[in-house]
């Protein structure tokens, strides 16, 4: 009995994060993060809410309008995040041949390119207000929506070509000479002179905003991490179901009652 | 709360438009992408794909 113990809790330390390149692997962790991250998106994005559009004061300078901060941040992080995540997953499919990378990869594309419209769209709707244009062809928007024609490109790519592997590798290819326009988004307020602000938030120095406005921007950006994580997730699981439901794992999955029968 | 009223929530002083159009555009295409993704768990576990 003592035995048995020690070894069930020694081989718990040796886990083995290659195991989880096996697509049944992944799926079966993936599953139970799922409904956490769910739980997280929700959690954290209802409260992020209620404290920015109840709770944080009024902006003295551009009023209620700023409150667009709470969705116009995090998703302009998110579409930079996912896009580096997805020449990343599209690298390692590259150079390890590896179809569950490219899966992910492909998989993180709808998402990325949501956030990245999400950006704009709340960005249109918040310079207006405050600039007074919809939109200007500066360094930062224009950066931004070569970003969202990035996302289709790579999709639209995937999708042209019939030959998975060919396509995977094309559209990993140009996922990953694109992935040179993140760090011009995130540098071109620097580095040019822009209409669009600086950085609010930046590592080196102490944010200069009110707590409960970076309380509540902070809480949305959970939300929209955890909503990224379950939505990608979830994607690269159904892709996995379809593109391999010869295999074993698969059909056990879709059908529960039979194999446990 | 910093509202007096829930009219004056709704106004946003003023900036309505902006506000709601974007979180209420925002909610709108959120809750398609997880309804695309439901659909097509659906039709997985029917077995109109797999």
């Amino acid at each position: 009995m003592d035995n048995s113990h020690l070894s069930s809790s020694q081989s718990i330390k040796k886990i083995n994060w290659f195991e989880f390149s096996a697509p049944s692997r992944f799926y079966a962790l993936t599953q139970k993060i799922i409904p956490l991250c769910w739980f997280m998106a929700l959690s954290f994005g209802i409260a992020g809410l209620v404290i920015g559009l109840l709770y944080a004061p009024t902006d003295a300078t551009q009023g209620d309008s700023y409150r667009i901060i709470f969705i116009h941040v995090p998703s302009a992080w998110m579409s930079m995040v996912l896009y580096t995540a997805m020449a990343f997953w599209a690298a390692i499919g590259l150079i390890f041949n590896a179809r569950l990378a490219y899966r992910l990869s492909i998989s993180i594309a709808p998402t990325g390119a949501l956030m990245t419209f999400i950006a704009l769209w709340t960005g249109a709707l918040w310079g207006k207000p405050t600039w007074g244009t919809w939109w200007v062809w500066d360094a930062r928007l224009t950066s931004e929506l070569i970003l969202l024609f990035l996302y289709i490109g790579y999709i639209s790519l995937y999708q042209a070509i019939d030959d998975e592997r060919k396509a995977a590798k094309a559209a990993s290819l140009l996922a990953i000479i694109g992935v040179v326009n993140v760090p011009i988004i995130y540098f071109s307020v620097k580095w040019w002179n822009t209409l669009h602000q600086g950085a609010t938030i930046t590592i080196t120095k102490a944010p200069s905003m009110e707590s409960s406005m970076l309380l509540a921007l902070l809480l949305m950006t959970v939300a929209f991490w955890a909503y990224a994580f379950a939505t990608v997730f979830t994607r690269t699981n159904q892709t996995s179901l379809i593109e391999e439901h010869h295999a074993d794992w698969v059909k056990s999955v879709l059908k529960p009652s039979k194999a446990s029968s | 709360m910093i509202w007096g009223s829930f009219s004056e929530f709704i106004s946003m002083r003023g900036y309505a438009l902006y506000v709601w159009g974007s979180f209420g555009v925002t909610a709108i295409l959120m809750a398609w992408e997880v309804l695309q993704l439901r659909k097509k768990k659906q039709e997985l576990h029917l077995g109109v794909d797999a």
